[in-house]
C-alpha cells in the first residue's frame, strides 16, 4: 500500500483529498468474494474513510436476450439470471406473462410455487450462513451448515430432477406435480432439517467469539436503511418489516406469515434474520403442504402478451422487480429486471465507512451480494479499449 | 463440558459424512433428469422438439430422417420428453458423462 494523494486518483472532494490516505482495491477476484465486484477502499491507517464500487465485470446482456427470444422459452433464461434464487426468477417471469395474457393460475399450482420458492430460500440462506461463517473464520461451522444443506439439495433433485435448478415453472402454473410419496418425504426431511438446525442454534445465539465479529459492526440505522432503499434481510435487520411476501402473492395470503425483524441494526441482526427465516421457511412449507388442495396444475394460455405488467417477489436477498411490456407478438417489447443486490449496494457503502479493514469480510457478506444477477449495464471507455 | 463430551462421542461413533468417490458411487436419486434417447422408429419428424428446445440443442433433418442432439447445449429441461406427441423421446436413468470433444449424438432410422 503506497500512500497517495487520493483526490487525484479517484476524483474526490478537496477536503478528503488533503488527508494522507492509502487506496487499495478489494476484488474483482478475492477469496472472500464469491463474485466479481471491485470495491476501492480509501483507508487511513486501518480505518475505512471512503469506498468506491465498480461493477460491470460479468454483464451478460440478459434483458436483450429475453427481448429477442420467443416469450415461451424465456423462463429458462430467467432461471439462469441467478442460480441460487432460480425458482423465484422463473416464478416472477411466469407471473409477468400471466398478467400480460390474463391467465388464471390454478390454486394447487399457487401452493406448489409457494412451497418450492421457500425450498429455494432455504438452500440460499443455508449457503449464505455457511459462506458467512467461513468469512468470519468458522470453518467447521461452514461444513456443518453445508452438510445440512445437502438435504435441501436432495429434495430439490427429487422434485425437479436437478440439484439446484428446479425448472418446474411454466406459464399458467407449474410443469410438475408432487405425489403422496414425495409429500411424505418432504415432511420427514423438513423434520430432520429442523432438528439439525437446533444443534447449531446455540452458536448463532450464544457463542461469544462468533458474536464479537458481528456485534456493533456495519451499523445501518433505521432512517438510513429507508433513505438508501435497502431491501430484504438488510432492511429487516434494521427493524423495518419490509417483505414482499406481505403483499400476499401466490399462496402467501392463505398462510400464517409475519416478517422477521431485528432491531440491532448491525451485522448480527442481519445474520439472525436469515437464521430465523430458515425456521420460518420450514414452517411455511409444512403449512402449505397441509393446506394444498387437489386439482389441475396448469392453465393453458392462448393469447400473446399485450400491455404492461409489474411483478414484485421476495427473493432470499430481498425484493425482485419485473417489468414487462408486450405488443401482441411472440416477442416482448421490453423486459426490465431489478435484482435485490442493486438497491443493497448504496447501504453497503454507507455501512463500511468508519470501520476497520478486518471488519470488511463480515460487512460485505452481510448484504449477501450476488453480483452476477445485478449486472444490467456495463461501461466501456471508448478511448481506452 | 458434558455437552461437548456428547458431541465428541457422537462424532466418534457416527458414520463419516463423505464417501470415497471413485470406489463408492452415491447413485442418482429418483426423478433425476438424465440423458435423452430418440427412437427413430416411432418419430415422424414433426420438429416439435426442435421448436420447443430453449437452448437449440436438437436439430431434425426431415429429408434424411435424422436427429442431431447436442448434449453440451442441452439444459436437460425435458420439455421435449414431456411434449413429444408419439413419446419417441425417452429419458435414460443416467446423466451424460464428461467428454474431451464437443461431439453431437446422431440418431438415424
Amino acid at each position: 500500500m503506497k500512500p497517495t494523494a487520493v483526490g487525484d486518483v479517484i476524483g474526490m472532494s478537496k477536503q478528503t483529498s488533503e488527508i494522507k490516505c492509502s487506496v487499495f482495491p478489494f476484488g474483482p477476484q478475492h477469496p472472500v468474494l464469491p463474485e466479481p465486484i471491485q470495491l476501492k477502499f480509501v483507508v487511513q491507517e486501518e480505518k475505512i474513510i471512503d469506498v468506491l464500487p465498480q461493477i460491470g465485470y460479468i454483464h451478460r446482456g440478459i434483458e436483450k436476450a429475453i427481448e429477442l427470444n420467443d416469450y415461451r422459452r424465456n423462463i429458462y433464461i430467467c432461471e439462469r439470471i441467478c442460480g441460487i434464487c432460480n425458482f423465484q426468477h422463473g416464478m416472477a417471469y411466469s407471473e409477468t406473462i400471466e398478467k400480460l395474457t390474463d391467465t388464471m393460475v390454478p390454486l394447487r399450482a399457487k401452493y406448489l410455487r409457494t412451497i418450492w420458492a421457500e425450498l429455494t430460500r432455504l438452500q440460499s440462506h443455508l449457503l449464505w450462513l455457511g459462506l458467512f461463517s467461513e468469512g468470519v473464520g468458522f470453518e467447521s461451522l461452514f461444513m456443518s451448515i453445508w452438510k445440512i444443506r445437502e438435504r435441501v439439495l436432495e429434495l430439490t433433485e427429487r422434485t425437479g430432477g436437478h440439484r439446484i435448478h428446479l425448472s418446474t415453472n411454466a406459464i399458467g402454473g407449474v410443469s410438475k406435480d408432487m405425489d403422496e410419496k414425495l409429500i411424505n418425504h418432504y415432511y420427514s426431511e423438513l423434520k430432520a432439517l429442523r432438528k439439525e438446525m437446533d444443534t447449531l442454534a446455540p452458536v448463532f445465539y450464544k457463542d461469544k467469539a462468533f458474536r464479537a465479529k458481528q456485534e456493533g459492526k456495519g451499523i445501518l440505522p433505521k432512517k438510513d436503511a429507508v433513505h438508501l432503499a435497502a431491501v430484504g434481510p438488510t432492511i429487516r435487520g434494521s427493524g423495518i418489516p419490509q417483505d414482499m411476501r406481505s403483499n400476499f402473492y401466490e399462496a402467501y395470503g392463505m398462510l400464517d406469515f409475519q416478517p422477521i425483524t431485528y432491531d440491532s441494526e448491525d451485522v448480527l441482526g442481519r445474520t439472525l434474520v436469515r437464521f430465523d427465516e430458515v425456521y420460518q421457511s420450514i414452517d411455511l412449507m409444512e403449512e402449505a403442504l397441509k393446506q394444498m388442495p387437489e386439482g389441475p396444475i396448469q392453465e393453458k394460455n392462448t393469447m400473446f402478451p399485450e400491455g404492461v405488467a409489474i411483478v414484485r417477489v421476495e427473493q432470499p436477498r430481498g425484493e425482485c422487480f419485473y417489468y414487462g411490456v408486450g405488443n401482441g407478438t411472440i416477442h416482448l417489447e421490453r423486459m426490465r429486471i431489478r435484482t435485490p443486490t442493486i438497491p443493497n449496494i448504496p447501504p453497503l457503502l454507507h455501512m463500511l465507512k468508519g470501520y476497520e479493514v478486518s471488519d470488511i469480510p463480515a460487512i460485505v457478506h452481510s448484504i449477501d451480494p450476488c453480483i452476477a444477477c445485478a449486472e444490467r449495464i456495463t461501461y466501456v471507455d471508448k478511448e481506452e479499449s | 463440558m458434558p455437552k461437548l463430551l456428547g458431541k465428541i462421542l457422537s462424532n466418534l461413533f457416527s458414520k463419516p459424512s463423505t464417501i470415497q468417490y471413485p470406489f463408492e458411487n452415491p447413485g442418482l436419486v429418483e426423478g433425476t433428469r438424465g440423458e435423452l434417447s430418440f427412437d427413430m422408429n416411432i418419430c415422424d419428424q414433426c420438429q416439435d422438439c426442435e421448436r420447443l428446445c430453449p437452448s437449440g440443442a436438437i436439430s431434425v433433418d426431415v429429408d434424411e430422417k435424422k436427429i442431431e442432439w447436442d448434449p453440451f447445449k442441452c439444459i436437460y429441461c425435458h420439455l421435449c420428453v414431456d411434449n413429444c406427441m408419439h413419446k419417441a423421446i425417452t429419458a435414460l436413468d443416467h446423466v451424460k458423462s464428461p467428454d474431451y470433444k464437443l461431439r453431437k449424438k446422431i440418431f438415424e432410422r
